[in-house]
């Protein structure tokens, strides 16, 4: 029996490895593990769901100019839902980072899972600082002089200027944004990938068989 | 009774007035806001219902 053939294109080894790193069984499933059925594990997508309402929001906001909240209760109401969508996504996303660590999640070969998470926190937090300097009023005024004496002494005020607020915008919505949805991605495709974790002490026989891992 | 356009916005506000400076906790070296502390609060409480809260029982599971 001969092996299959290996692509020479590059188009074919890379539908090989995206196929064989992401099988698409394992994608879109249809069954979880019996222990998934628990509050702790709902943290993560309503983090995912509150991030859509704060990429919705956000967008609204794009179209309409950053000062068009000053003056309209539709801008002053779309503002408000992205700064509450904002709340509820950093608090669902530490309740999930709390039960995760205390699930240790980074075992059986999730270490990448983890990285990805702990990433999107990191980035998330950056996102929303710019956000802070964005909202063209006395607060972001306040926080922008602050900011630059902390980055100037870092080293980095020539790169990143708190002060300029065109670049502060363009971080904001495009640079940032783009950085932390490809890494949620990345996060959610491991998830997929390597299954959610199981508790420290799991009866085997309560884990889907493709999702066991060595 | 009919409410003028001003009591009715006074009715639909914020259950509480957001609208002065902040109140901090002092604690030593430490110091937060009350909102956040409120915030990180309501945190620890759902995480704690998380874990000890029964997850209701769906149609067909294993």
């Amino acid at each position: 029996m001969t092996a299959p053939a290996v692509s020479r294109t590059w188009t074919g080894r890379a539908r090989e490895r995206i196929v064989r790193e992401l099988p698409p069984d394992q994608m879109l499933p249809d069954r979880q593990p019996v222990y998934v059925a628990s509050w702790i594990y709902v943290f993560g997508v309503l983090s995912l769901a509150a991030f859509l309402v704060v990429l919705v929001s956000g967008g609204v906001l794009a179209l309409k100019g950053p000062q068009w909240w000053h003056r309209s209760t539709t801008g002053h109401y779309f503002n408000s839902l992205h700064l509450w969508s904002v709340e509820l996504f950093m608090a669902f996303m530490v309740i999930h980072l709390w039960g995760k660590f205390f699930m240790a999640a980074w075992r059986g070969r999730r270490a990448m899972t983890w990285i990805t998470g702990a990433v999107c926190f990191l980035g998330s937090i950056g996102t929303a600082f710019t956000g802070y300097l964005v909202q063209s009023n006395l607060d972001s005024q306040w926080i922008s002089t602050q900011a630059k004496d902390g980055l100037n002494s870092a080293g980095v005020g020539a790169f990143f200027n708190v002060l300029d607020f065109g670049q502060m915008l363009m971080w904001h919505i495009v640079l940032l944004p783009l950085v932390v949805g490809f890494v949620i991605g990345i996060h959610i495709l491991q998830v997929r990938r390597r299954g959610v974790v199981p508790p420290m002490e799991i009866d085997p026989r309560d884990l889907v068989p493709e999702q066991v891992t060595p | 009774m009919t409410l003028a356009p001003h009591d009715v916005t006074r009715v639909l506000a914020a259950p509480i007035d957001l609208n002065h400076p902040g109140h901090y906790v002092h604690w030593g070296v430490i110091q937060i806001s009350v909102a956040n502390l409120v915030v990180i609060g309501v945190m620890i409480v759902l995480f704690a219902l998380a874990i000890f809260l029964p997850f209701p029982k769906g149609r067909g599971r294993r």
